[in-house]
């Protein structure tokens, strides 16, 4: 058995990949498991991608310490993976007295945690600075610090950072199996894999329990909570300017509506428990609180600019708090669990806090030749003219629009490839191909062309995202 | 910059017509038309089912047929065309941008004529909640792997909507060995052709469920069935009529929307209610010498009113290239869809061009015995007697000389419904 490593992560997620790149600096054998077939298919994809200021924990939890820590980590790993960040700022906008009083609170819990520019605005300055807010609003409370980022592309970057970096993910690898043996934790796949580590990280998200309880390790619950949401077309004039959020409630942090760093506009989340931790499905019921409370902040917002629908599901721990610990009795294990919001903010502070930990425990040397910077893909979308001209003449797919909503060329679809991409979501969340206002009706098609080719599959083997998701199920005629 | 007098965006039936029409009408004869698929012909090339020239050729030919003759002038003429190529931007001034794989370049016209045509409305863009599996298509995704890809979709499917292009996927899913479990409309009606219901489900068995939702979808890796609800005249569910069907796969067929994003970049004014341009009868958009037809104008039923229109416009584009200064001068006069009328296509009419003009338009719901009126100041110019009107069938009336004639331009031209007594 040559599978011997001296870390693994397991899950793929903003978490996951944050812990394994900050281990990737390290001289260390290691690894992540990931029960789907890519990276940031759970929790990750479907969230608001807002970088929290940290005004909302409790001061003392991990997630007051996490968040404010990743907040100020945001930008600069953002510029070393090359990813979107935009630190546009957040208002949480009162209606009435009542209102007000929880922005005060609020605001003094976030100067407790330490979140730097914390004010709460009049009337007048809010409506002057987000025009098209309901002219009901009394006051905010406005956070400089907050920003929008793209979890998934967040998620895939630091997934390719680590790689490069010499880590290595195995997908399609569901942990049925925890054992001990000789200071080795060996962990089996559902299809019957097996690899050994010295210490195993337990960042699986929503099924964080099962795993911990599988190692033999601490109880505790995970409660789906799912969040539905609505994207937006791309307003033509800009709708809100910053991260709108109402007052928070004992379910969390309200309904937002925010430019997402693509240019649409997001609307959601609501929050509901649900019993099944898989079940990211939308429903009537949901949408139209979500789009009546949304409404409430911009009167103005119409149905008609819906482009898409979906949920996600946050990992809601019954402890409250973020779970961040090497296991008691379970030596080496480690849980890094019940990470909801502010989880994508807070996961580059753990990704450094968990591997620092590690790395301590092996006495691990940082590498000297660790390279913290990673190239997205050049996108024909964000290029001028003549940088556009350069890339075609070098390679002439760049030329080649496949995806005419949101500009996106065969060149990228085929880079996404050699990074990895094998299905059509994964095409669409590293290049956009297909989440434009027609939502893939013209590009699918071309998109599963290029991946048969790319691929040397037929196309009935193109999945939308792994396993049993074919688009096409039998070649009737024709080469 | 590369110049040309008429520059054609689309190389679907509309833009193909309208190059021709321009070819004829111009001595200059350097027109482009621009296409972003690999193909002239547009979406008729997956249109394989029949019923297409009737009105134009008085025969009964195929989309790729129907287009194919098209094409056979554009090639026999030697009009320039390029595929492949998408078009970034269009400005006032009538610089074209394009992009394939030999670069950027900017191209400069006399005269413009859109003819990007539409896109689906997606799942999305309608809201049925439930699971985001694999095996959700829209109908033209459908029948561009089914008709031009050779591939089978599914084996049990669901249709939602019952316009034209949901009837005909029915009947071709039916003939690809796929079961076709129902169409679900929500509306009362459906807004496809009367020939198409019979020839496609009733011929078939297919049932047409009217006044049915999907209310969910379900499946988590490909679609397992949908939950379907009656609703009631707010197209809410009423409790206790849900049911579940079995099906691998729903396709989407629940309306186009013209594709004027390049036209809003040209300063092009859209008219909300056709979701194309505003134009006048010489199909002038309000950006001058920018001419709209086909789908990206208005959504039509039948290609060969598509083509017509689209001569108009091609004839018009040519006759600004050589007399802009008529354009510039042009006054207009408003026609206003009124009464129980949804749009009407043209929403002006140019008064240095009063010539024969038809006038197509949509009424808003489903109407039996009503007159269709023509109206200019207080004068009943035109009386139509019509039994059935539905918003599924585009209707028209023309302008001819003679009501021409009777007119006062200085006041509105209104189109209404009225109860015929």
């Amino acid at each position: 058995m040559d599978k011997i490593y001296d870390v693994i992560v397991i899950g793929a997620g903003v978490v996951g990949m944050s812990i394994l790149r900050e281990l990737s600096s390290y001289d260390l054998k290691i690894a992540a498991v990931e029960a789907m077939e890519d990276v940031a298919e759970g929790a990750s994809k479907a969230n608001s991608g807002i970088v929290h200021a940290g005004y909302d924990p409790i001061e003392g939890t991990n997630k007051a310490k996490f968040n404010v820590e990743g907040n100020r980590m945001f930008e600069e790993l953002c510029r070393q993976l090359d990813v979107e960040y935009k630190m546009i700022g957040a208002l949480v906008v009162a209606f009435d007295e009542k209102e007000i009083n929880i922005l005060e609170e609020l605001l003094q819990r976030g100067k407790r945690n330490g979140v730097k520019g914390l004010e709460i605005k009049g009337k007048s300055w809010v409506l002057e600075n987000e025009t098209n807010l309901n002219r009901e609003i009394r006051a905010a409370l406005f956070a400089p610090y907050s920003g929008i980022t793209n979890p998934y592309k967040l998620t895939i970057a630091l997934y390719e950072n680590a790689i490069q970096n010499g880590a290595k993910v195995y997908f399609g690898f569901k942990v049925c199996k925890v054992e001990t043996q000789n200071g080795y934790f060996i962990i089996y796949s559902q299809d019957k894999r097996l690899l050994k580590t010295r210490i195993l990280v337990n960042c699986a998200g929503v099924r964080a329990d099962e795993i911990s309880k599988m190692a033999g390790a601490r109880k505790f619950t995970i409660y789906p909570r799912r969040g539905q949401y609505f994207i937006l077309d791309k307003p033509e004039k800009e709708i809100v300017k910053r991260v709108i959020f109402q007052v928070p409630t004992e379910k969390g942090k309200g309904v937002l509506v925010t430019p997402t760093v693509d240019g649409n506009i997001l609307l959601g989340p609501n929050s509901e428990y649900i019993e099944c931790k898989d079940d990211t499905s939308t429903t009537q019921e949901g949408l139209d609180e979500v789009f009546e409370k949304a409404k409430r902040v911009v009167l103005t917002l119409t149905k008609k600019d819906v482009i898409t629908i979906f949920s996600g599901i946050r990992a809601t721990p019954d402890t409250h708090d973020f779970i961040i610990e090497e296991d008691e009795r379970v030596k080496n294990f480690i849980n890094v669990a019940g990470i909801e919001s502010p989880g994508l903010t807070s996961s580059v502070a753990i990704g450094k806090y968990v591997a620092g930990m590690i790395a301590e425990k092996l006495n691990a040397k940082q590498k000297s030749n660790f390279n913290p910077y990673r190239e997205d893909i050049k996108r024909f979308s964000e290029l001028t003219d003549e940088e556009r001209n350069e890339m075609i003449k070098k390679f002439p797919s760049f030329g080649n629009i496949v995806c005419r909503c949101e500009l996106v060329s065969e060149y990228e679809i085929v880079e996404a490839i050699k990074r990895g991409a094998r299905t059509i979501d994964g095409i669409k969340r590293r290049t956009r191909a297909g989440m434009g206002r027609c939502q893939g009706g013209f590009c699918t098609p071309r998109i599963i062309d290029i991946l048969s080719r790319e691929l040397n599959v037929d196309k009935t083997q193109i999945t939308k995202f792994g396993k049993n998701s074919y688009i096409l199920i039998e070649k009737r005629w024709g080469k | 910059m590369h110049e040309y007098s008429v520059i054609v965006i689309g190389g679907g039936p509309a833009g193909l017509a309208a190059a021709l029409k321009s070819f004829e009408n111009l001595d200059d004869k350097r027109i482009l038309i621009i296409e972003r698929d690999s193909f002239l012909g547009g979406i008729l090339n997956q249109c394989i089912h029949p019923g297409f020239g009737l009105h134009y050729f008085k025969e009964e030919l195929t989309g790729p047929e129907y287009a194919q003759r098209f094409i056979e002038l554009v090639e026999k003429n030697g009009i320039e065309y390029l595929t492949d190529t998408h078009v970034m931007d269009i400005t006032p001034e009538k610089e074209v941008t394009i992009v394939n794989k030999h670069g950027l370049k900017k191209l400069k016209a006399k005269a413009i004529v859109l003819a990007m045509g539409a896109r689906e409305r997606t799942r999305g863009a309608v809201q049925i909640p439930g699971t985001r599996p694999a095996g959700i298509f829209t109908a033209g995704q459908a029948q561009r792997f089914i008709n031009i890809e050779g591939y089978k979709i599914g084996k049990k499917a669901v249709i939602v909507g019952s316009g034209d292009i949901g009837l005909i996927m029915a009947r071709r899913l039916t003939l690809e060995g796929i079961e076709v479990k129902a169409v679900v409309e929500i509306m009362p009606y459906s807004t496809g052709l009367r020939r198409n219901i019979v020839q496609c489900l009733e011929d078939f068995g297919i049932p047409l469920l009217l006044s049915h939702k999907v209310v969910k979808i379900h499946g988590n890796e490909r679609v397992e069935g949908v939950t379907i609800s009656v609703v009631d005249s707010d197209f809410k569910e009423i409790p206790g009529t849900q049911r579940f069907i079995e099906c691998d796969t729903v396709l989407f067929s629940v309306g186009l929307i013209p594709e004027n994003e390049l036209s809003k970049k040209a300063g092009v004014v859209i008219d909300e209610r056709t979701g194309g341009p505003f134009v006048d009868n010489t199909f002038s958009t309000t950006a001058n010498g920018i001419f709209a037809c086909g789908n990206v104008l208005h959504i039509h039923d039948l290609v060969d009113n598509v083509t017509l229109e689209a001569e108009t416009a091609g004839k018009y584009a040519a006759l600004y290239c050589q007399n802009p200064e008529l354009f510039q001068k042009g006054k207009l006069t408003n026609i206003i869809a009124s009464d129980g009328i949804r749009y009407v296509v043209p929403q002006h009419l140019n008064r240095n061009f009063l010539e024969p003009t038809i006038l197509r338009f949509r009424v808003n719901n489903v109407y039996h015995d009503k007159v269709i009126l023509l109206i200019n100041s207080g004068k009943k110019l035109l009386k139509i007697k019509k039994q059935y009107l539905s918003p599924g069938e585009m209707e028209s009336i023309a302008l001819s000389e003679k009501i021409l004639s009777q007119m006062d331009f200085s006041e509105d031209i209104i189109l209404k419904l009225e109860d015929d007594k």
